[in-house]
Formats: structure tokens, sequence, C-alpha cells
């Protein structure tokens, strides 16, 4: 198995990276033939045959060869057919999970994933996975369409609010791959982004153990930051300062917010509770309501530690 | 019968004689109406995939639509259909004043289904059998009544508008009645607007019984 | 024949003053406002290509936000799209060439003629309108549940949208009665040239796929007004169902953008080859082929949208069909040149661009058909640059050769031919210095609509923005080449490229105002040079 980037295709990581290359490649080559053929005859014939005096005229009229008609119908029927059966074939094989895959359901919103491992009783915002094991990935959306795009496995799907959509791989070796939303989704569309981590089993099981219970041997704000993170919350709060899709969260503890309809409101812990459970309540002045509410996504710990990390933001 | 005032009509000048002109206006007309068929066609699937997807939904709207007005107005249409055919026959044989006849007719029947159809709104916007976000209607058990609705509005108003614009063509096709003396190589207009009124009947057919019947 | 006197002076002098531009039911005058408008938009179009592409030269932030940056490339997308390759060839230079090549005095229909190109103004409008209401950024596509957030600016969008589809079915049927119905006498059915046979498959298409679009957009509409449900997940309707509904019209679409273009390269290989085209009647069946084809496979843009997977293989399968008519075309082009006289005047080196940047465009859709490789490669730049390669490459190229080729009919003036073919050089190499790396940027995984991206794709986005510049550069030299011809003297020829189809060989250059001082008897078929007359 050819594991290095070539030209034309990124690492191969997956089980399906290689009959997807393996189609992309043979049919390269198809196109490249057709291609030069055609270029060829083309500059052969403009040079070849170019006008010599004003009024000459072609130096004959062929209009027609049933024999050369026929051919270059039945060639590239041919040719698209065997191409049909192989890009079907290897389609089928990625959309039918084998049954010992583990579980990862994918949620994607406005524009972060998280992951939740069902068996492991686990969540993350890097999906985490052991080599050489089938996984299968449920995946929705709790807003717009996102799309799953991991091209070291050379597989994507559509993430889509209302449904669940599956997508499944076994990965070849272990390292961090890129993963990208590639179905458009607002603003921050570009920087939907997450990664895969492919693990040894026992590197896995470690993993799954530390990360059952995340805020073991930490303050609620050091907490609260990976919060702030595996949440999603970083793609429109920024901790430093900067306006974002939202305000910042970098010292507003205790200050009064002006807010949309005139109100203003002093942030402190009711208020950041219901910030995040309810959003469209008290928007803050010159901001879209388009946070989505966290109502049941949060835990009541996860719910202070992340007002304690705001409160800690000085 | 033919008064005295009556002008014969012109052809155009790009079109060598009147026969060629009434063929390309006809051939016109018929891929205009094509082009609706595919209009509406298309809302009809999405009407069948709304069916496929919220059955339930369907059966507990459809018994608040009544289907006695609807095949009111469905007879309202077909006879229509049926006058704007006598219309274009007469207009044929040069009978300008049956042609008018026919055509007050039409338009009473298509004021029929006007006048059934605002009642049926009106009943509609009454119960709280609303599209979308207005929608209170109460007793429902699915979720989805509204999308009924919904799509009960948009077909039925888009069919409706396709009901005045064929009234406009009528009311088109008196005027030119008695400025132009119909014959038998021209009777464009009469014969446009029988052939439009014939649109709104088969969508109407195919509307009905989603809508009033089917489940 | 009825005794009308003929106007038998030049269209354009027939009458003056912009109300009697306004007011013509001149297919010639109309075709040269739609040209005007369309470049215009078509100008506008590519300045926001050349804006958001220059954005594009390091990962982070240029000068351009987030914001704008989505927004620019999507008012890029629907203003190409609706604004100046839909309406483009059968809008400009089909009303303008199609009766004098039939030999009709105008279409059958002119006042509707006439009312396509105010809905068309109007269209344009609202898309004015939707950039000044905020801005829509819902790409293209207008992807539903993202589009129903209820951006008034997508809702003008939508409407202009609504009313460009209006008036290009309107166009689509004049055409198609005026073919059936207005052809001069011994115009037969094999006797018209394939730029006709062109626009008849186009026109078919208009009237039967375009009214699906409308009624997408009517829904579309009413949704974001009244939350009925039918798109919307949160209401419980169903995203996918409008996909398959934008898809049904917009694949045919992308047919009715590029047939158009094949007859124009038909006629220009024939014309400066002065030869019979090689089996014209494949080239004039493949175009109906594929047009009944284009019917069948919208479904390929959905293969990872969550249709049921037989859906999946059924749609790619049928796909693959459109290559057969496709070769068929390309080949006979090629066996055209073969024995020929080849002049390359400058309308023909666009020609020749059409055959080679469409052989890319075709070969690059069929591997998107093939549908493991394109698990992989939807919505990444490899999309990006195929279908650059068939709507800028074949169709805009094949438009700006036709433009070259029948001005002199339209102006009456002959542009400078070496200004002209350092152009088409120029438009050649910029275009595929933009197009070539993204197909390998987006094998490689870069997913498109990205304002912010990988460190590693740095390199073909640097080389795609140095190409936008060439390609900018040399289009603005043959537009103003063509521009400054009008300053000149009348001084074209009836006829300068010898051609045998009726709008040389009969009409005056320019011609006069009902097309021909008497009506042409046809005797020979579009492309027989060896046979004597004229
Ligand atoms: C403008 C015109 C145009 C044309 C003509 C085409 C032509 C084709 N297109 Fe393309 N396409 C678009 C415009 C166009 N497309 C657009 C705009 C999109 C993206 C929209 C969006 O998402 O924003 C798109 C996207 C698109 C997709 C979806 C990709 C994705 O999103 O994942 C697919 C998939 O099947 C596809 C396939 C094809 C095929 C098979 C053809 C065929 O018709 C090509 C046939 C031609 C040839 C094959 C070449 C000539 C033949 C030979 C030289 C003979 C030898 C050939 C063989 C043996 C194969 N196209
Ligand atoms: C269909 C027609 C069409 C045409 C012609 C073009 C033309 C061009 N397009 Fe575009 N493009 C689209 C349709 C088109 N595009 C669509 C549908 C999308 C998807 C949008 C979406 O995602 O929703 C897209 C997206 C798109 C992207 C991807 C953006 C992204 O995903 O983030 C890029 C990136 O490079 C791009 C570049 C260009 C460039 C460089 C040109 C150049 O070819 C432009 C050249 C033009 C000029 C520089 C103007 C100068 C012109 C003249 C002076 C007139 C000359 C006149 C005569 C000679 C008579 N386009
Ligand atoms: C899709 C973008 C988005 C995401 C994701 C998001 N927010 Fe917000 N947030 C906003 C916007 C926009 C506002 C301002 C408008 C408003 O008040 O609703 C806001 C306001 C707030 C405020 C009030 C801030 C102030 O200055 O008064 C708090 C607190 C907050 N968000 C917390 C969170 C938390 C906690 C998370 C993650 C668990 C989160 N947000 C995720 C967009 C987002
Ligand atoms: Cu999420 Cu794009
Ligand atoms: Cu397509």
């Amino acid at each position: 198995m050819d594991t290095t980037k070539s030209v034309w295709l990124p690492e191969q990581a997956s089980t399906f990276a290689n009959s997807v290359d393996w189609a992309f490649n043979l049919y390269l080559w198809i196109s490249v033939a057709f291609f030069a053929i055609i270029v060829v005859l083309i500059a052969y014939f403009v040079v070849k045959y170019a006008r010599k005096r004003p009024d000459q005229l072609a130096t004959a009229q062929i209009v027609h060869n049933t024999f050369l008609e026929t051919t270059w119908t039945a060639i590239p029927l041919i040719i698209v057919m065997a191409l049909f059966v192989v890009g079907m074939k290897g389609y089928w094989n990625m959309r039918v999970a084998p049954s010992n895959a583990m579980q990862v359901d994918v949620t994607g919103r406005k524009w972060a994933w998280s992951f939740d491992y069902p068996k492991e009783g686990v969540s993350t915002d890097t999906l985490v996975v052991p080599v050489h094991q089938p996984v299968r990935l449920r995946m929705t959306s709790t807003d717009v369409i996102h799309s799953f795009f991991i091209p070291a496995f050379r597989t994507k799907a559509d993430v889509i609010p209302g449904r669940y959509h599956s997508l499944w791989f076994e990965a070849t070796k272990t390292g961090v791959f890129q993963v990208f939303c590639t179905q458009y989704c607002g603003t921050n569309h570009s920087y939907m982004w997450t990664a895969v981590k492919v693990v040894t089993p026992d590197e896995f099981q470690a993993w799954v153990a530390a990360a059952a219970d995340p805020s073991k041997g930490k303050t609620p704000a050091e907490f609260g930051e990976i919060l702030y993170s595996q949440k999603g919350c970083v793609a429109c709060h920024t901790v430093d300062g900067s306006t974002g899709i939202g305000p910042t969260w970098k010292g507003i503890w205790g200050i009064s917010v002006p807010l949309e309809d005139g109100r203003s409101v002093t942030v402190d812990e009711a208020y950041v509770k219901k910030s995040m459970n309810e959003p469209a309540t008290d928007v803050v002045k010159g901001f879209q309501p388009i946070m989505p509410p966290f109502q049941g996504v949060l835990s009541d710990k996860e719910e202070d530690a992340l007002v304690a990390y705001i409160q800690s933001l000085k | 019968m033919a008064s005295t005032t009556l002008q014969e009509h012109e052809v155009a000048h790009h079109f060598d004689d009147l026969e060629q002109e009434f063929e390309s206006q006809k051939f016109g007309m018929w891929l205009f109406m094509a082009s609706e068929i595919m209009m509406f066609g298309a809302l009809l699937v999405g009407g069948l995939f709304l069916l496929y997807l919220h059955p339930d939904a369907f059966a507990e709207s459809r018994p608040h639509l009544d289907w006695r007005l609807g095949a009111l107005n469905t007879f309202f249409l077909l006879t229509g259909g049926f006058t704007m055919a006598r219309a274009a026959g007469f207009a044929q044989q040069r009978e300008q004043g049956k042609v008018r006849t026919n055509l007050i007719l039409s338009l009473l029947l298509a004021c029929g289904f006007l006048v059934v159809k605002t009642i049926e709104y009106k009943a509609k916007f009454h119960h709280g059998l609303l599209p979308g976000h207005a929608f209170h209607g109460e007793g429902f058990t699915s979720l989805h009544a509204h999308i009924f609705f919904g799509y009960y509005f948009v077909a039925t108003g888009l069919h409706a508008l396709h009901v005045l614009i064929g009234m406009g063509l009528m009311i088109w096709c008196l005027k030119v009645s008695k400025r132009v003396q119909f014959t038998r190589d021209y009777y464009t207009p009469v014969e446009f607007a029988g052939m439009y009124w014939a649109l709104v009947d088969l969508v109407w057919v195919f509307l009905f019984p989603l809508l009033y019947l089917v489940g | 024949m009825t005794a009308h006197v003929h106007d038998n002076i030049n269209y354009l002098k027939t009458s003056k003053g912009l109300k009697s531009w306004l007011t013509t039911v001149d297919h010639k005058r109309i075709g040269l406002m739609y040209l005007a408008s369309i470049l215009v938009f078509f100008i506008t179009g590519g300045l926001y290509a050349l804006l958001f592409r220059l954005e594009l030269w390091t990962p982070n932030k240029d000068f351009l936000s987030v914001d704008q940056y989505n927004n620019f490339f999507t008012m890029h997308g629907v203003i190409m799209v609706f604004l100046v390759v839909v309406p483009g060839i059968p809008g400009a230079l089909g009303n303008f060439v199609l009766p004098l090549q039939i030999g009709a005095k105008d279409l059958a229909f002119p006042k509707l003629n006439l009312t396509s190109l105010y809905l068309y103004w109007l269209g344009a409008i609202l898309a004015v309108i939707s950039l000044l209401a905020g801005h829509a950024d819902s790409g293209w596509t207008f992807y539903a549940p993202y589009s129903l957030s209820k951006n008034p600016a997508v809702m003008w969008m939508l409407t202009a949208a609504f009313l460009l589809g209006f008036s290009s079915i309107l166009t689509g049927l004049n055409f198609i009665v005026t073919i059936h119905k207005m052809r001069a006498p011994g115009m037969t059915w094999f006797r018209m040239p394939l730029f006709i046979w062109a626009l008849y498959a186009t026109a078919i298409m208009q009237v039967f796929a375009t009214p699906v679009l409308g009624i997408t957009l009517i829904l579309m509409l009413v949704e974001n007004f009244f939350h009925i449900g039918i798109f919307d997940p949160a209401l419980g309707g169903d995203p996918i169902l409008m996909q398959h509904f934008f898809w049904f019209y917009s694949h045919p679409a992308v047919y009715i953008i590029v047939v158009p273009a094949f007859g124009i390269a038909s006629e220009l290989i024939a014309t400066f080859s002065k030869k019979e085209i090689f089996g014209y009647k494949f080239i004039a069946f493949s175009s109906v082929a594929i047009t009944v084809i284009g019917f069948l496979v919208w479904g390929h843009h959905m293969f990872v949208a969550g249709q049921s997977e037989v859906a999946d293989t059924i749609f790619s399968f049928l796909t693959f069909f459109t290559a057969i008519p496709s070769a068929i075309k390309v080949f006979n082009w090629t066996t055209t040149l073969y024995k020929g006289s080849i002049e390359l005047r400058t309308p023909m080196l666009y020609g020749l661009q059409v055959l080679f940047n469409f052989t890319i465009g075709g070969l690059t859709g069929i591997i998107l058909a093939i549908l493991s490789v394109d698990i992989h490669l939807h919505d990444t730049y490899f999309v990006v640059s195929h279908f650059h390669y068939v709507a800028m490459g074949t169709t805009m190229i094949a438009f700006i050769g036709g433009i070259h080729y029948w001005w002199p009919k339209m102006t009456g003036r002959m542009y400078n031919e070496v200004v002209g073919k350092f152009a088409s050089l120029l438009v050649f190499v910029g275009f595929n210095t933009v197009f070539f790396p993204q197909l390998i940027m987006g094998s490689q995984g870069s997913p498109r609509r990205y304002y912010h991206y990988l460190p590693d794709f740095q390199i073909f986005h640097q080389i795609s923005t140095i190409g936008i510049i060439i390609l900018a550069v040399g289009l603005f030299t043959a537009l103003i080449n063509l521009l400054m011809s009008l300053r000149r003297a009348p001084d074209a020829p009836q006829n300068p490229w010898g051609a045998r189809t009726l709008e040389w060989e009969f009409a005056e250059t320019p011609p006069v105002l009902f097309n021909f001082k008497e009506t042409p008897v046809v005797t020979h078929g579009p492309y027989e040079f060896a046979k004597e007359g004229a």
C-alpha cells in the first residue's frame, strides 16, 4: 500500500483510501490519454492544414464516416460503464458498516463538532478512535446542514438537522488527521475544523479513562476552559477581548451590559446561566440573536464551571 | 350577430399569413401550458412527498376540509371548461353574440368558484387552521398539521391566482369581441382563454383528491 | 406573402434616441441590449471574483471580513449563473442571430421578447436591491435551512432569481415557436445551422425545467414568510426535498448554459476550416440527447446528502451517459479540422480554446460521477474547477468567440485582428492558470467556500490569484479592442469570413430592419463550402 502523498491525493489513512485512489488514478490516466489524443490531433491539424491562400477551400469535404462514429460512441460507452461499476462497488462498501463497529454520536452545530461515546460514556471535541477498528458515526446537527469530511480517510457525509446520517471508516494508521466542515453553514464555515486522533487500542483505553471525568483534579475554572472549546463556545466568543460573532468574555464579569431592547443587565451568575440556556431573552446590543440555546446540553456542573471560567477572565 | 362596426383582424408584420400567425401563437400557448404543468407538477410531487412524510397530519387535517364544497367547486370549474369550449366553437362560426353569452357564463362560474373558496378560507381562518407559526388549531394530536394547512394554502392560493388570470383572459376576450370579428381563421383569444381554463381545470382535478379525498 | 414595405435601411439607423431602443421590438436591437447588460454583469461578477481571489492570497484575513467573503462568492455565483451564463448566449447572440440564420423577419413574438428583456432587467434590479438590503450569503444553491434564516437579502435574491427564470422561459418559448414556424423557404430541419439546433435544445430545457425552479423559489419565499415547514426540519419539513427541487432545475440549467456554446463552437470550427462539419446529424442530435439525459441526473449533486444508496447508484449510472453525446461532439469537431483549410482568426482561436477547455471540464465531470470518488471530491475545489472549465472555459469563451464572430454583422465594424489574437492568448493562459491548480488543490482535499484554509494550500491559491489577473487583463484588452472599433467608420464587408449561413450570405452588414431585403430562398446546407453560390 502506498501511504505517501501523491501530487493529486492526500495521505491515505483508512481502508477506503486504496480503492478510491485506485479509481481516481485509473480515471486520471484514461482522461490524460483522451485529452492528449484530442489536443495532439488538434495541434497537428491546425499546423498541417493551415490555410495558405485566402480563398482556399478545404481539400476534401468529408462529411461522414459510420465506422468512426460507431467507434467513438462505443469506446467511451464501455469505459464509462466500467467506471460506474468500479465507483458503485467502492461506494456500497462505504455505506454498509460492519456489525462490530464502535459507535460514536456526532453533533454539528455552528461552528463546532462534539463527539459522544455512548458505550464509553465520554464526550469530546476531537474525535479519538483506535486504529484498525471500524467506527460508525451517527451524526446530526442542531441548526443547519454541515458536512463531515476527513480527506485522509476519503470519506464524507452531510450532517442534517432532524435526521441521523451515518458514516463509517476503519483507520489504518495512527496519527492526527484533519476534519473539515464542507457544507456551507454560515459565517464561520471555514473555521469549523477539528481532528481525528487515531491511537493504539491501549492508548484509547487510557484516554477513555481520563476523559470519563474531565473535571477530575481540576478547578472549576480550569474545567470551564476545557468546556469553552469542547462545547463550541470558542466558535463565537473570544477570551482575549476582541469581538467575534458574539461578545468577548474577557472582562465582562460584574460590568453592566446594554441590551438590544434598551435595558441593561449586570453580568453575574444568574445572567450568564440565562444567557446559556435561553440566549434569545437578553440579546446584547450590537449582536444578532444567533446563539444556540444550550439548555439540556450542559450539566449543572458544567454550567458552574463555565461561570467560574468567565469570572476568571479579568 | 356580427355588427357592422366590427373590423377584421390584421396579421402582424413579421408573419406571412393568418395561418402562420395562428399556428405560431397556438404552439406558443401549448408550450406555455407545458411550462405551467411542469410547475404544478412539481408542486403536486411536493404535496405527495409531504403526504408520505406526515400521513398522520394529513389524515387528521383532511376532515377539516369540506369535500362537498370542494366537489361544488369542481363542478363550477368543469362546467366553466365546457362553456369556454362552446365559446371557442361559436367564435369559429362567427356567432359573436353566443360567444359573449358563453364567456359571461364562464365568468360567473369562475366567480362562484372564488366565492366558495373565500367561504372555505374564512372558515380556516376562523378556526386558526393557518400555515406554520400562525397555526393555532385545537384538538390536533399530530405535530405537523400546520404543514398540511401550509401546503393547502400555497397550493390552492397559487391555483386561485390562476383562476384570476383565467378570468382576466375572459374579460379580455369580451373586450376583443366588441372590436374584432371572430372568424374561422381568427378566434385566437377565445381559443387561448379556453386552453388556459383547461389548465386551471386540470390542476384542480389533481389538487382536489390530494387535499380533500385521499387517505 | 403580404405586401409589406420593407424598410431598407440598416436597423441601427431606422430610428434614434433612447426611447426608440427601449420600446423596440426588433430582435436585433433587443439582442444588443441583452449583450450590453450581460457584459456589465459579467464584469461585475468578475470583479467579485477578483476581490475574493485576492483575499485568498494568504490563509487568514487580508482585506475582506469573513462575512464579506461569504457575501462575495454568493453574489459572484448568483450573478454569473442567473444574470450572465443562463441568459447569456440565447439572450444576446441567440436573439440577434436566430431569425437571421433561419431567414425570418423576427422572432414569432417580438413583444414577448421585449417582455423577457424587461423581466431580466427587473430581476437584475432586485439582485442589486438584495446587495443593498444586507448581504446574501447562502451560496448560489440557497440550501435550506440555512437560507431560511430570514435574511431579507436572500429573499430579494430569491425573487430576483424567480423573475430571471420567468424571463428565461419566455425566451425559450419564443425560440421554439420561431424555429418550428418561421423558417424561410428551403430551410429544412437539416439545413439549419448547428447553432440553431443548439438553441432549440436549450429552449426545450428552458421551458420544461425552469418552472420547477419557479415553484422551488415560491416555496422558499413562502417558507421564509410563513414558516410552513416544507423544507425547515425544525418544523417537520425536509431540507433534502429542497435540494431535489433545486437540482432538478439546476442540473438541466448547466446544459442550458453549455449547449448554446456547443452551437457557437460548431459554427466557428466549420467556418474557419472552410469545411463541411463532420457528422452534422450526430452533432445536432447529440444536443437533443444531452437535453433528454440532462433531466434524469440531478441527483449526482447529492451523493453525500443522504438520499438512499439506491438513488445514488441510479443517478451515478445515468450521469455517465452524458459522456456519450459530449464525446460525439468533441470527436466530430476534431475530425472537422482534418484536411480543412484552417485560418486562425480571433474567433477561431476562441473556438479552439472551447475544445481544449471543454475536454478538461467534461472529463473532470465524469470523475465526479464515479460514486466512491465523488464522496471524496464533493464540495472541494475540484468541483469548483470542474464547473469553471465548463461554465467559464466553455460557455463564456464560446460567447466571447461568438461576439468576435458576429461583431461585424452587429456593428458593421472590424476590430483589430492582432490585438484580438493577443487578448485571446492572454485569456487562454490566464484562465488555465486560475483553474488548473484548483483541480490539484481540490483532490488534495481543500474544501470550497473557505475564507480560511490550511497553509498547505496557499501556493495553489496564489497561482490561481495570479491567473485571474492575467485573465482580467486579457478580457479587458479584448473588450477595449471591440469597443475601439466603434469609433471607426463602418468598414466590415458583408461576409468577412466567407461563411455559408444566411446571416452572412444574404443579410447586409448590418442587416436592414426586417433582416432581408427579400425573403431568402435556401438552396444549400449551412456548411456546403464546395458548392457554388454567393
Ligand atoms: C456549466 C455547465 C456544466 C457542464 C456542461 C457539466 C458537465 C458535467 N458535469 Fe458538472 N457541474 C456544473 C456544471 C456543469 N457540469 C456545476 C455548476 C456544478 C456544481 C454546482 C455546485 O455545487 O455549486 C457541477 C457539479 C457536478 C457534479 C457534482 C459534484 C459534487 O458536488 O460532488 C457532478 C457529479 O456527477 C457533475 C458531473 C458532470 C458530468 C458527468 C458532466 C458531463 O456532461 C461531461 C461530459 C463531457 C465529457 C466526458 C468530455 C468529452 C468526452 C470525451 C473527451 C470522450 C472521452 C470520455 C470518456 C471516456 C469519459 N458535475
Ligand atoms: C457560471 C459562471 C461563472 C463564471 C463565468 C465564473 C467566473 C469566475 N469564477 Fe466563479 N463561481 C461560479 C460561477 C462562475 N464563475 C459559481 C456558481 C460559484 C459557486 C458559488 C457558491 O459557492 O455559491 C463560483 C465560485 C468561484 C470560486 C470559489 C469560491 C469559494 O468556494 O470560496 C472561485 C475561486 O477562485 C471563483 C473564481 C472565478 C474566476 C477567477 C472567474 C473568472 O473567469 C472571471 C473572469 C472575469 C473578469 C475578470 C471580468 C472581466 C470581464 C470583462 C472585461 C468582459 C470582457 C468582455 C468581452 C471580451 C466581450 N468562482
Ligand atoms: C453561534 C455562535 C455562539 C455560540 C456557539 C455560543 N455563543 Fe454565546 N453568544 C453569541 C452571541 C451572538 C451573543 C450575543 C447576543 C445574545 O446575547 O444572545 C452571545 C452572548 C453570550 C453571553 C452573554 C455575553 C455578554 O457579554 O453579555 C454569554 C454568557 C454566552 N453567550 C455564553 C456562551 C456559552 C457558555 C457558550 C458555549 C457553551 C456560547 N455562548 C456559545 C453567540 C454564540
Ligand atoms: Cu459547518 Cu460548514
Ligand atoms: Cu449536475
